[in-house]
């Protein structure tokens, strides 16, 4: 099974910039699951001042909106694909993550994507 | 707020750790099956212990401290037997096996290696095929035997009673905990590969039963690669494999149709491959190929499935670079499947006629006498050679000879395709 996980915080919120010995520990966490054959792929966000929104409206007409955005939680820091034998291995990865980032209230999320292996069902 | 159930995050961190933890355990005790044992008391202790105390910040290192001291105690009141039997090169044995046990855990640097040197255990030529593939799931996949019999469509106790006894077999052959050596190391490797790509390809093209694909053993096999060529970066032969897997898996989606029937290569909608999966192919091939020297057979095969995926449409198939991959091929492995899968090449590189003279080679051939995709492939020969009462022919005796259900119909309907136009 393929999950899609991204973290979701406020850009508002001022982080501490992560120190060396904090990226040495998430470089090692990256190399394990690397080895583990668990993370197929992963990725960075740029701040959503970079973002652009872009909504279909009425008349075949476009809102396109510059970011940042008013939204409470955006996505921010990074996004992982990763491929594990069931949803619950998934969240175990999303706390060891979790974890190494080390801050109260850091979120998570984890949704299943549909890769290769998940057909739909015969006849459907 | 729903929280998760203890027993589930378990059963995860012990998908995740039961590998590293057996393998480093087995470095302590030297026996794979006494190691699986001291790392199960250790996951029974965690299932009683962690929905109280709540899941250790590192659940790896925790299991693998219980398990060592299980591991000691039980050295200890081995060693206290030996002695009272006054068997002192069996004391001193123990004794050595202990001080190592008595130790520090294993740095984090040896897991790798150790997960390596459990994985040259598991697919270790004393044991028979079957026992390779069931002990490397269940010891590196953390698969349980329940669900490695139902991978394989066999009862669960003939899996159980294979694992017991491949781990009786490794123990009476003493077999070391170790990386071969350069002079072994090629024969070893190449049996390691054959089990994973065993597994890959039972989940691929499943031999029996009403389903075409079991996707789990494909994601259980490409994980297995995966972790090999972390582990064994400098092998092109690890990375052709790894690089044949993610582009056959690539089709996976592809190759079944909405009734479940499989669906050709050159008839399938290639807007549904999975262009992920042919980018990772794709650059584990590049790996292989840039650490030199000629390509090995899963490099070449992963030549023959790369070949396919660059090509956007069907027609656009490189079949002369096809029909030279399988010459080399058949050069490397030679076998009457590969020069079945050339003939296929060449009849399209160079006409039916071609492939029909190479096809026929193997009419006499007996390891492919009960083997459907031949009588398969000469009726799609002779179905374009325009020679359709023939074709039909062949078409019914593959669909006698597949034990595939689906496979059946399909080619029972070629059958009747190819009847109906030799009728007209």
């Amino acid at each position: 099974m393929r999950f899609f996980c991204y973290t979701l915080g406020d850009e508002n919120v001022p982080m501490a910039q992560p120190t060396e010995a904090e990226m040495g520990a998430m470089g090692a966490f990256i190399g394990e699951a690397i080895q583990a054959g668990v993370l197929i792929e992963t990725g960075g966000f740029a701040p959503t001042s970079e973002a652009v929104k872009v909504e279909y409206a009425a008349g075949g007409t476009f809102k396109v909106t510059d970011g940042p955005f008013a939204e409470a939680k955006e996505l921010i820091g990074g996004w992982a694909l990763i491929q594990t034998s069931s949803r619950d291995e998934a969240v175990e990865w999303a706390k060891r993550f979790l974890r190494i980032v080390g801050i109260v209230g850091a979120e998570s999320r984890v949704r299943q994507v549909f890769g290769p292996s998940d057909f739909e069902p015969a006849g459907g | 707020m729903t929280g998760q159930n203890p027993n589930r995050a378990i059963d995860s961190v012990w998908r995740i750790e039961s590998g590293r933890l057996i393998a480093g355990l087995t470095r302590i005790v030297h026996d794979v099956g006494l190691a699986e044992d001291l790392a199960q008391d250790a996951l029974m202790a965690a299932i009683q212990q962690w929905p109280e105390s709540g899941v250790p910040d590192n659940p790896g290192a925790w299991l693998m401290t219980v398990a060592r001291h299980r591991a000691i105690d039980l050295l200890r009141r081995q060693a206290l037997l030996a002695r009272k039997h006054e068997e002192l090169g069996r004391t001193l044995e123990i004794q050595q096996v202990l001080a190592l046990a008595e130790r520090a855990a294993p740095a984090d640097d040896d897991v790798g290696d150790d997960l390596l040197r459990l994985l040259f255990i598991t697919c270790h030529p004393v044991l028979s095929r079957e026992a390779r593939v069931a002990l490397t799931l269940r010891l590196i996949g953390a698969l349980t035997t329940d669900e490695i019999a139902r991978a394989f469509l066999v009862p669960e106790p003939t899996v159980a009673q294979r694992i017991v006894r491949a781990r009786r077999t490794l123990t009476a052959a003493n077999v070391p905990f170790e990386v071969p050596g350069p002079v072994e190391l090629r024969a070893r490797l190449d049996a390691v590969l054959e089990v994973i790509y065993l597994i890959f390809n039972e989940g691929y093209s499943a031999t029996a039963g009403d389903e075409w694909m079991r996707p789990g053993l494909c994601e259980d096999a490409l994980r297995l690669g995966r972790i090999l060529a972390e582990l064994m970066p400098g092998e092109p032969e690890v990375h052709g494999l790894v690089a044949l897997m993610e582009i056959q898996e690539s089709r996976a989606r592809a190759r079944i149709g909405p009734g479940g029937e499989p669906i050709l290569l050159l008839d399938q909608d290639r807007s549904r491959w999975d262009p992920l999966l042919i980018r990772r192919g794709l650059a584990a091939l590049e790996r292989s190929e840039a650490l030199g020297g000629s390509l090995g057979p899963y490099a070449v095969q992963a030549a023959i499935a790369a070949c396919h995926a660059r090509a956007r449409r069907a027609a656009e198939t490189d079949w002369l670079r096809l029909a030279a991959l399988y010459d080399a091929l058949a050069q490397l492995t030679p076998s009457p499947i590969v020069e079945l899968n050339r003939a296929v090449a060449v009849g399209m590189a160079f006409g039916p006629a071609a492939g029909l003279e190479l096809i026929d080679a193997l009419a006499s051939e007996p390891a492919l006498k009960a083997y459907h995709l031949l009588p398969s492939v000469r009726g799609d020969l002779l179905a374009r050679l325009d020679r359709p009462a023939e074709a039909a022919l062949e078409f019914r005796r593959a669909a006698d000879l597949t034990r595939n259900v689906r496979e059946r119909t399909m080619l029972l309907e070629r059958a009747t395709d190819s009847a109906g136009k030799a009728i007209r």
